[in-house]
């Protein structure tokens, strides 16, 4: 009754409290992401300051150099591939690991742990992890296809094979992080679930395919939405391997972003390519959420 | 149609304290058409032996069978068995027709025949106005009217039921008992039933099979297990309010019950065994039998739960209507003979040499 009672005081008092209440979060999040948003727009219609020529609004000069610039459409290409590469991978990798070690196998607490050690990695200590393993004549990889006679591979050196190279890596180190979620999802699940598949005489696959993938699906949409955002966000291992070489074959979008923005400190149209990396993400989320959403089922 | 027979089966695990033996040498036979329950407190290997006939479980060793073919090695779906969970185990993103066919979609049968079968089962357990919604939409009792039908569907000869009914309330669990039977009837499939609940087990059952830690105590009828109890264990788990077990101690002319000077109640040769009575076979009298202190009464209506002190032993007395006793008075007790059971020193079922009847009356 009490209780009831100071819920019915609080609902009357003063909103100035709630919005009091509200204030340090809701300052924080204007501060440094709702207006550095919205001057990033603004910043997109102005030219760039130069110690000559001061800042002056261009309209959509900025975009309209975007358009003509063929490295930025490299870097979206590219960034496309890597999506379309990464993306389903690393889901259907974690979604096999995490079955895997869910399974009696003997050791599985080991091998929990082996699959989720890159997550922990920071992704600098990753890529030079993978440095080794890609480096010509001595690396790793290199020493191992020595012993088939398939060596002579400059692996991130080569326009061919950088960005799957890269790609590899961000699939190595994603997975074991996806897995997790896929792990809680089905511990969470009745083993009884499985047995009454058994004893209608569902086989693995059909049992998989019409009970534990659509039960997943909460975990997948979740899953999806990260990795997305990450093969858009996550460009360190670029930085440390290829810096977007050799000849633009490894430049995705934000390590361009970062290019134009501090090497060659172009302001305005690093705020416009922004723009467009914001906009891809925003279609991306609305599409996941929109699509999947309604086909999923939720507990 | 199919008979289900058990060999010397056993199931152990090996665990950090040592092997557990969740089944140790169980054999029964079970006949065609028959509903048949395990019964016993939880942990006593019932579960454990249900899933050994589904396959769910590998048998150490030992021989299964079901319908006269040897299926010990055999995987659940090669068993032509049906079985309906405790937690029920339906599919949480089906409907409740997708759930009731799943079984039927991977057998992969003809569309017609698959509704067909469908709106026969849907129509025998009343779902039909509940087809096209999800488990979670459903109350306890329509989940398990799902995973009835799920198991029915099948039309397998062998249906197994792991505590279908404790999930649910005392009426509805009364209820489904006896549309459970119905059905088995009716369907005149071979049903292992799986309860810790020895209502349950009395009123349905065709055949009972008492467990304890992982043995089989008992394997007879209801009336069997009732009215020839084979150890004290048996005559504790089965009756409510359970078998008074009253030890019994060398008295001037016989077994008397421990603490009280008399009379002899079964004759020398049962000193240090135990007296079984049944609550409900005791008799009330009038200065003659068994002198009992009347602890407490408690009144049911139909009965009354009288709990007296004979000696050092404690006992009930169900007798019917009220009774004008309180606690503090003195009660006679008289049984008929052949009323009373003997137990020996090992809690076994034993004949006693002869009966005194001195204490016995005939009613």
């Amino acid at each position: 009754m009490r209780q009831s009672g100071s819920v019915r005081r609080f609902r009357g008092a003063d909103p100035v409290i709630a919005w009091l209440l509200l204030l340090p979060a809701m300052s924080l999040l204007a501060l440094f992401t709702h207006y550095p948003a919205i001057a990033n727009l603004v910043h997109s219609f102005y030219s760039t300051p130069r110690a000559s020529h001061p800042s002056k609004f261009i309209g959509l000069d900025n975009y309209r150099n975007l358009v003509e610039d063929p490295v930025f459409w490299q870097a979206l290409v590219n960034n496309l591939w890597y999506a379309l590469g990464t993306i389903p991978a690393s889901i259907a990798l974690a979604l096999l690991m995490a079955i895997w070690v869910n399974g009696r196998v003997k050791g599985r607490g080991i091998l929990r742990l082996a699959y989720f050690t890159p997550t922990i990695l920071p992704m600098i200590a990753v890529a030079n992890i993978w440095l080794f393993f890609y480096t010509p004549e001595y690396g790793l990889l290199e020493q191992f296809l020595g012993w088939f006679g398939l060596a002579g591979h400059n692996w991130l050196g080569s326009r061919d094979t950088a960005l799957p190279a890269v790609m590899v890596v961000a699939i190595w180190k994603e997975a074991g992080f996806f897995m997790i979620f896929y792990l809680a999802a089905l511990q969470s699940m009745s083993p009884q679930l499985a047995e009454a598949a058994a004893i209608e005489g569902a086989s693995r696959w059909y049992f998989f395919r019409r009970v534990t993938f659509p039960l997943l699906m909460p975990t997948t949409l979740f899953v999806l939405v990260n990795a997305v955002i990450n093969a858009f966000r996550m460009v360190d291992h670029i930085v440390v391997m290829t810096r977007g070489g050799p000849d633009n074959a490894t430049e995705l979008l934000l390590y361009y972003i970062y290019e134009i923005g501090f090497r060659f400190f172009d302001s305005g149209y690093a705020a416009a390519l922004t723009m467009v990396l914001l906009a891809i993400l925003a279609a991306a989320a609305l599409l996941q959420f929109g699509f999947l959403e309604r086909r999923t089922h939720y507990q | 149609m199919s008979a289900i027979g058990a060999e010397h089966v056993s199931k152990h695990w090996s665990t950090a304290e040592g092997v557990v033996r969740a089944v140790d040498d169980a054999s029964f036979a079970f006949k065609a058409g028959t509903l048949n329950v395990l019964l016993g407190p939880s942990g006593c290997g019932k579960s454990t032996t249900l899933r050994l006939i589904a396959g769910l479980e590998g048998a150490d060793s030992g021989r299964i069978t079901i319908g006269g073919r040897d299926v010990t090695g055999l995987p659940p779906a090669k068993r032509s068995i049906a079985m309906v969970f405790q937690s029920y185990a339906l599919f949480p993103h089906l409907t409740v027709a997708e759930n009731i066919v799943f079984g039927l979609r991977v057998r992969k049968l003809a569309r017609a025949e698959l509704e067909q079968r469908l709106t026969r089962v849907a129509d025998l357990l009343g779902l039909g106005a509940l087809l096209q919604r999800k488990p979670s939409q459903l109350s306890g009792g329509q989940q398990q009217r799902v995973a009835l039908g799920r198991a029915i569907i099948a039309e397998a000869p062998v249906c197994l039921m792991d505590e279908p009914l404790s999930n649910l309330d005392a009426q509805l669990r009364a209820e489904m008992r006896v549309e459970i039977r119905a059905l088995q009837r009716k369907l005149g499939i071979t049903m292992v039933y799986v309860t810790h609940d020895q209502v349950e087990a009395m009123s349905m059952a065709d055949h009972v099979v008492l467990m304890r830690a992982g043995t089989i105590e008992q394997d007879g009828t209801p009336v069997d297990l009732y009215e020839r109890p084979a150890s004290t264990f048996v005559a504790r788990f089965i009756g409510t309010p359970p078998m008074n077990l009253l030890k019994l101690a060398a008295g001037s002319d016989g077994a008397v019950i421990e603490g009280s000077d008399g009379p002899a109640v079964l004759d020398a040769g049962c000193i240090g065994g135990t007296l079984g009575l049944r609550p409900e076979h005791i008799a009330l009298a009038f200065e003659q039998g068994l002198r009992a202190a009347v602890e407490s009464v408690e009144y049911l209506g139909g009965d009354s739960l009288v709990a007296c002190r004979v000696g050092a032993q404690a006992l009930s007395v169900r007798a019917p209507g009220s009774v004008g006793l309180a606690r503090g008075d003195t009660a006679w007790l008289t049984w008929a003979a052949g009323a009373e059971h003997y137990f020996g020193p090992d809690g076994r079922h034993a004949q006693p040499a002869s009966r005194r009847q001195g204490v016995t009356q005939l009613a």
